[in-house]
């Protein structure tokens, strides 16, 4: 069980780096819709019985994150007729270079947290707060409004690995809700982001501080 | 019968009638009548319990869970609140009427619907505010009231001025709030609890009690506008809707007031020097609100001065009272305390209907320009009599309600000549304000009113009775209780027997309530006689025009102006007026047209707030580098925050032996 739960994270630490690199929009969700498949896989992994409630849990991941989400975003896309995220604030190598820093960094440090110690193995804490930091980056280097949903995506994946330490702990239907919660969140940007390019002509967020009063 | 759910009822009903006018469309005038309905059915209810709980029905208490954890709201009504509930409900339910007529739905479509909006909240602000136990809904009470006041003052935000105000209040009101917090953080820490009750005698020295002291006047005294902290009000007060001006005016400085006095009520200590200075900045207030209102010229302007007047008349009546609690004076207690709390009824009576009667004529003359008004006691015969009443009222004279008040402070006052003579001195000053407040009454009534009609003032027209009526009911208060102040008494002396927890002697001993009443009925059938009299003897004369004095052409321009019948006054107290003169150009034989422009801007404002504010935004401007409007930069802080929290709990010598 271990052994698959740690190529996972594996797999989604590297998500993580592609999603940095990249430059195309359509690839950046395809990697986020991957990353949401894959993060639907561990519910029923981590749990010592599995039951229904894991199961459910995993499907409504995998069909929010791995197809509804996605495909509203390249909805989104083609209504924009973006491909392309040209002038990000940090270049493409540099953020690599950086997402990798910081998986390094958390990999190094993330021993000395309390809940390191935990029967689920020492790469739950590291993946969780490397894909934290991969969001943030996204979020604060990237100036397209589809980029910034994905970083923001990502983050919410982060929190998500974190949770799964905590299932004991928190109900299902908290999960389920913050999950309900993200949807709900995206669609609403989805909309905005089809109203930013008509009000703007561009998707370009640092336009909005033209609505500062 | 539970008062406190009944109160809790009229709070609700205010609540709700400013969505209850939003069910309805824009330009419609049918569901403003619903709201003012349920905003005068909440009054109605509240004023029943507060007058019940007033009249010796005993203190209830109520407290329930709030939504927030290990919270509990706690409300009490006992004498204090129910004496301040008395005129929010009634000055709150008679401006919801005035509004029907003076700011109607379909003549104001964009605004009339939010202007009812925050005008519930604001009393339903006020009312909490008097009746909550614990600090946290104080000040939740005070913010209810603090934020819906901007969005009262800034309704018609079309106009610059109107923003102005807004902003300037904005920022006052937080500051207060600010010490607010501070004060109430001591107490919390001091007595180990939210809930506001009295300190034990001992526990706390008398430092911190000052200091608590100190907060509390500055703190609630911005809201109350003692100077110099009154420098946000004359604007506010002017460039908000009239009926909101007469709520704000008569009602929400008040609440500066008692907060003040439920600071009081947890003080054990009572040194001579808080009485000193509150009786001091109450003299400073009363003397310079009259004088910065003589230089007026904007109606409400004018008015909003002499709110600050009156605020320091109530301060002198306070400080009395506390001064009498420090030298063991149960006399000096129980005037200055009556003729305090009598005055913010009386202030909340008059300066209301003042305000309202200037809306009356803003509503008819559509300016508030006093130097382009004129005449309209022809025009306006109804407006014209309530501002007449008011305007003696406010002048504390004989037969109506100031006089009363004022006459237990001057009582008080020279009940302290025997002890300490140096007191007379502010009776003095009480005095000179009477004057010139009589002064400025003669200005602003007999420029407004009499003459003839000046540019604007020849098209002016009555107003309907959803305006004249709730100035009716104002003034009929204020004749009440001037020629029947044996009615006042039992309230007063309850109120001020719960407020200080001491035995003192009878309000009815020290006061000749019967000799006043008589003198009143005496004066009014006197004036009632003289007016008779004199129309019958003029009634075969011939009605030319006023100040038509033999000339052959007489204008209008002719007239005494606001300008000019203060001028004396302003050039002999220049100092401390500062008026700014624009320098009349007149050159040649034949001079051309020229003008001259005077304005008394508010001193406070302009030499002192205005220039700190500047230097201020000079000192931060670095800081504002941070704030860029772009996301992506707020999202870098939050990110640097969460790292900061992480290398936080790691323990610093690990992350030395990791890296090295």
């Amino acid at each position: 069980m271990i052994m698959i739960l740690n190529a996972i994270l594996v797999l989604v630490i590297l998500i993580n780096l592609f999603a940095l690199g990249t430059s195309r929009m359509k690839a950046l969700i395809h990697a986020a819709a991957l990353q949401g498949v894959l993060l639907g896989l561990l519910p029923p992994l981590v749990v010592k019985d599995v039951g229904t409630l894991p199961l459910l849990m995993a499907a409504v991941t995998i069909v929010l994150k791995g197809i509804l989400i996605p495909n509203m975003l390249l909805k989104a896309l083609r209504d924009a007729q973006v491909k392309r995220e040209v002038e990000p604030l940090i270049g493409f190598m540099p953020s690599i270079l950086l997402g990798a820093a910081a998986t390094a960094m958390a990999l190094a440090l993330a021993g000395q947290l309390a809940p390191a110690h935990s029967p689920l193995g020492l790469l739950v804490i590291p993946t969780s707060i490397s894909m934290l930091f991969t969001g943030f980056l996204l979020l604060t280097t990237r100036v397209k409004a589809v980029t910034q949903v994905i970083g923001f995506l990502l983050l919410e994946n982060g929190i998500f690995v974190f949770g799964l330490l905590l299932l004991s702990a928190i109900p299902y239907l908290v999960e389920l809700g913050v999950l309900l919660d993200l949807f709900v969140g995206i669609f609403v940007i989805s909309i905005i982001i089809h109203h930013i390019n008509r009000a703007f002509a561009s998707q370009d967020t640092r336009r909005l501080s033209s609505l500062k009063g | 019968m539970n008062w406190l759910a009944l109160v809790f009822i009229g709070v609700i009903a205010f609540a709700l009638s400013g969505p209850a006018g939003m069910l309805g469309s824009r330009s419609g005038n049918g569901w403003q009548w619903v709201s003012a309905g349920i905003a005068v059915g909440g009054g109605v209810c509240g004023l029943v319990a507060a007058c019940a709980v007033l009249f010796g029905y005993p203190a209830e208490t109520l407290s329930f869970a709030a939504a927030a954890p290990a919270m509990t709201v706690n409300l009490r009504i006992g004498p204090l609140s129910a004496f301040f509930l008395i005129p929010i409900f009634t000055i709150g339910s008679l401006s919801s009427v005035y509004g029907l007529g003076y700011w109607q739905q379909s003549r104001h479509p964009r605004t009339g619907r939010k202007l009812r909006l925050w005008y519930g909240v604001l009393i339903a602000g006020m009312a909490m505010l008097t009746l909550c136990q614990n600090s946290i809904d104080f000040l939740v009470a005070w913010e209810m009231m603090a934020i819906s006041t901007f969005f009262l003052i800034v309704t018609e935000d079309q106009k610059p001025a109107a923003r102005q105000a807004a902003w300037v209040y904005l920022v006052a009101t937080h500051l207060g709030t600010l010490l607010l917090l501070a004060l109430f953080a001591i107490l919390r820490v001091i007595s180990g609890s939210f809930l506001l009750r009295p300190l034990p005698p001992g526990q706390v020295g008398i430092g911190l009690q000052t200091v608590i002291f100190l907060l509390a006047t500055v703190g609630f005294g911005l809201k109350a506008g003692i100077v110099p902290l009154h420098f946000w009000l004359p604007e506010a007060h002017a460039n908000a809707p009239s009926h909101v001006s007469a709520t704000l005016s008569g009602v929400a400085l008040k609440m500066g007031i008692f907060g003040i006095l439920r600071v009081l009520t947890l003080l054990p200590a009572r040194p001579p020097a808080w009485g000193i200075l509150l009786l001091s900045l109450g003299a400073a207030s009363a003397f310079l609100g009259v004088l910065w209102a003589m230089a007026q010229h904007d109606l409400k302007r004018l008015l909003a001065y002499h709110s600050v007047e009156n605020i320091g008349i109530i301060l002198m009546g306070l400080g009395l009272a506390l001064l009498g609690e420090a030298e063991h004076q149960p006399v000096w207690i129980i005037l200055g305390m009556a003729g305090c709390l009598l005055h913010v009824w009386n202030h909340g009576l008059f300066k209301s209907l003042l305000f309202l009667s200037a809306g009356s004529v803003i509503h008819g003359a559509g300016t508030r320009d006093i130097n382009c008004l004129g005449g309209l006691a022809k025009s306006m015969k109804i407006t014209a009599a309530f501002f007449l009443l008011g305007s003696l009222a406010i002048c504390g004279l004989p037969p109506l309600n100031g006089f009363v008040s004022e006459l237990f402070i001057y009582l008080g006052l020279f009940h302290t000549m025997a002890k300490l003579p140096i007191l007379s001195l502010t009776a003095a000053v009480l005095a000179m304000v009477g004057a010139l407040a009589a002064a400025c009454f003669t200005k602003a009534y007999g420029v407004v009113f009499l003459g003839t009609a000046r540019r604007v003032s020849h098209r002016a027209h009555e107003s309907g009775p959803t305006l004249w009526i709730p100035m009716g009911i104002l003034a009929a208060a204020c004749v009440l209780i001037g020629v029947a102040p044996g009615l006042v008494l039992t309230p007063l002396q309850h109120v001020t027997a719960a407020w200080s927890g001491q035995t003192l002697p009878a309000l009815g001993s020290l006061v000749p309530a019967g000799m006043i009443s008589i003198l009143g009925a005496g004066l009014i059938a006197a004036i009632g006689l003289g007016v008779a009299l004199q129309r019958y003897a003029l009634r075969r004369s011939r009605i030319d025009s006023t100040w038509a004095c033999g000339y052959i052409a007489p204008s209008s321009r002719m007239q005494y102006t606001a300008s000019s019948l203060a001028q004396m006054l302003l050039t002999a107290l220049g100092p401390l007026l500062r008026p700014r003169r624009d320098k009349l150009q007149i050159s040649g034989l034949f001079a051309g047209p020229s003008q001259l422009h005077t304005q008394v801007s508010d001193p406070v404002l302009k030499d002192a707030v205005e220039p700190v504010w500047r230097r201020l935004r000079f000192m931060l401007a670095g800081g504002q580098g941070f704030q860029k409007g772009s996301i992506q930069n707020y999202i870098f802080y939050m990110l640097l925050i969460l790292l900061a929290l992480l290398a936080f709990t790691l323990p610093l010598t690990m992350l030395w032996k990791l890296l090295f």
